[in-house]
């Protein structure tokens, strides 16, 4: 591997798109990002403050890409903040991609976990794909990315189904009940999800009960990102180098801690609330 | 031709093959160090564990420069305690697993020791060579005295294979491969990374978070076969060689200059986990077309010119 993906390259930020009052997007110019895969991740140097992994949201023309962060804590604020000129580190693209299927696809996300699956269906949608997309959420103002979802997915025989558990933005409940009721009606060949581990694990359990598989994206601590730290396992996986997309054999695998513990910086063994 | 004997045997601790997977690669997950024992390890080592737990320093942690990988992880680890717990939880009798373990005080090591006696470990390695966290590694290293107090110390805690892993961090680094043995190591590793730095022109700024981290990778094979090579012609015990390791040839390097097996780190970032396959296979065809028998017959060859 060349060491330019393993060194930070520092990059300015070009645009900035407001998606809700704590979701941005930042768009900046890098020739490796643009060419990335949907689900692969970069590791974000915001220089004096941390590092931190982002999925690439946006691969596009004249080397652009981009990612879209919500502001959790210190170093997810910092990029929030971050204004256009000012400047980034990045190093990647990492991780196991998506593998595309074309044929009729199902996209279960939620919040930012949109981010990565929105590039996935711009391209399933370039070729012949019927795709169901559910995207479920908290309340209205916790949604993002839904316009741009509804841009990509116009094209084409699809659908979008909205699912709010206050009912304050589309069908009140939760967004895999409404999966559950679409897999009783209709054939679906895979079933792609990201967004909060709880909910991408009841997403791989009503899978596995049709009997359709599935790609998920995980999360985990990041150091190194390159597959040698440790500090993102996940049974015997890592989440960096095996991941950060998972199938429906791997889910198979780390059930006993998907959606239960994680490890935090120090790799202590901690539970998913 | 019957296939050459990989097997080594360090004070009584028996490895189907002299390869090992380092200390800080995979961290502390059973799991993950089991995956990498089925890929061909004879031997894995943990994550350095201290006394307490420790969060290591802010990202970044790691950056590639020519030649190798430069971390500075900070002795990241959830503590003595914590890691006792995930170890009686774990199967890990059939596992060649060697914990390794750092403190700032002696007590801290024979307690930790004493701990996980009942656990089915194999070995212990003392990592006295870690050169970005203060009072920790490299300083422990360089004062001889302490070495010696702290061997000892722990030698009256345990019958398992104690393995010492030095730094090259330190003046002499043959002045206290001869002290550990002196004071009862059953072997020694040999080296740890090397003090070293990356910057950012673009901001100007150090790129870790910690500004120092170690460097590994090819970039060190040359230093850590001198001191492999130096270290042989003045200890009796096995030598472990260590530090840029990526394919075969340099392990047959490491055997030649006196390491009795090796480990391997960073040869994972750059060749993935068949890394420990590719060398086994390399290192057999290798003794093959040489005519030997077992890997035993050239450890140290090079001494002999
Ligand atoms: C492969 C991958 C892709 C991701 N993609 C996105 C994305 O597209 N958009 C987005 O908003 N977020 C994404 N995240 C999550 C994002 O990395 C964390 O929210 C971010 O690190 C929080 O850092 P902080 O300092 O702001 O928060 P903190 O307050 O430090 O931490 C909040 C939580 O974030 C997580 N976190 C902190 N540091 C890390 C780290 N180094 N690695 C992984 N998780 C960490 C922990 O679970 C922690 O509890 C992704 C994470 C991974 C692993
Ligand atoms: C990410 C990383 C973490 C490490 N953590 C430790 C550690 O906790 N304890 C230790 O003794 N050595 C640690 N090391 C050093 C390695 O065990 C090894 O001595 C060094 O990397 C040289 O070997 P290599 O070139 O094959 O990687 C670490 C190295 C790396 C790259
Ligand atoms: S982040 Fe280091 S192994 Fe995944």
């Amino acid at each position: 591997m060349p060491i330019a993906s393993n060194k930070p390259r520092i990059v300015q930020v070009l645009d900035i798109k407001e998606e809700s009052e704590t979701v941005r997007s930042l768009i900046f110019r890098d020739d490796l990002c643009s060419k990335a895969k949907p689900g692969q991740f970069v590791m974000v140097w915001i220089p004096g403050v941390d590092e931190i992994p982002m999925s690439i949201s946006m691969m596009g023309d004249q080397s652009l890409a981009g990612f879209t962060v919500r502001k959790v804590g210190e170093a997810s604020k910092a990029l929030f903040d971050m204004k256009v000129k000012n400047i980034l580190g990045i190093r990647g693209p990492y991780g196991m991609p998506f593998t595309p299927i074309f044929g009729d696809v199902m996209i279960v996300g939620a919040g930012t976990g949109l981010a990565p699956l929105l590039p996935l269906a711009e391209i399933l949608t370039q070729k012949f794909a019927s795709i169901n997309i559910i995207i479920g959420g908290k309340t209205l103002s916790e949604f993002v990315l839904v316009d741009r979802a509804r841009k990509t997915l116009l094209k084409n025989n699809s659908e979008i189904i909205i699912t709010s558990e206050d009912g304050s933005y589309g069908i009140k409940g939760l967004a895999t009940d409404v999966m559950e009721s679409i897999l009783k009606k209709k054939y679906i060949d895979i079933i792609y999800t990201c967004g909060p581990e709880l909910m991408i694990k009841k997403v791989f359990e009503i899978a596995q009960k049709f009997s359709v598989p599935i790609q998920a994206s995980l999360e985990r601590i990041m150091k190194c990102g390159i597959g040698i730290c440790g500090s993102c396992c996940i049974g015997r996986y890592r989440v960096c180098k095996d991941g950060p997309i998972f199938d429906s054999k791997k889910l198979e695998e780390i059930i006993d801690e998907l959606g239960l513990f994680r490890r935090d910086h120090s790799g202590m063994v901690t539970m998913i609330e | 031709m019957q296939v050459p004997d990989l097997s080594i045997e360090i004070s009584g601790f028996k490895m189907k093959s002299p390869l090992m997977l380092a200390s800080g690669i995979f961290g502390t997950s059973i799991k993950l160090l089991r995956r990498i024992f089925e890929t061909g390890a004879g031997a894995v080592v943990t994550k350095s564990i201290g006394y307490v737990k420790r969060m290591g320093y802010n990202n970044p942690t790691l950056v590639e420069v020519y030649g190798g990988y430069l971390n500075a992880i900070g002795l990241s680890n959830p503590g003595i305690k914590e890691v006792y717990k995930e170890l009686s939880r774990s199967k890990i009798n059939d596992l060649p697993l060697i914990v390794s373990l750092f403190g700032a005080e002696t007590y801290e090591f024979t307690e930790m020791i004493s701990l996980l006696e009942d656990l089915k470990v194999k070995a212990y390695e003392l990592n006295i060579s870690c050169p970005h966290v203060e009072g920790f590694g490299a300083e422990v290293c360089q004062n001889s005295d302490l070495v010696k107090q702290l061997i000892m110390a722990v030698k009256a805690k345990t019958r398992k294979p104690l393995f010492v892993k030095l730094s090259q961090n330190t003046t002499d680094i043959v002045q206290i491969a001869k002290l550990a043995e002196n004071a009862g190591a059953d072997a020694l590793t040999v080296v740890n990374t090397l003090k070293a730095m990356a910057i950012d022109i673009e901001t100007g700024r150090p790129i870790l978070a910690n500004k120092i981290g170690g460097l590994s990778g090819p970039a060190i094979k040359p230093i850590a076969l001198r001191c492999v090579y130096e270290i042989y012609q003045n200890v009796e015990i096995p030598i472990v060689g260590c530090g840029g390791i990526i394919n075969w040839q340099d392990a047959i390097e490491f055997f030649l200059a006196g390491a009795t097996a090796i480990q391997i780190g960073t040869g994972i970032a750059y060749e993935g986990l068949s890394v420990f396959e590719k060398i086994k296979q390399g290192i057999k065809d290798y003794l093959i077309l040489k005519g030997k028998r077992s890997v035993k017959e050239i450890v140290g060859f090079a001494h002999s010119f």
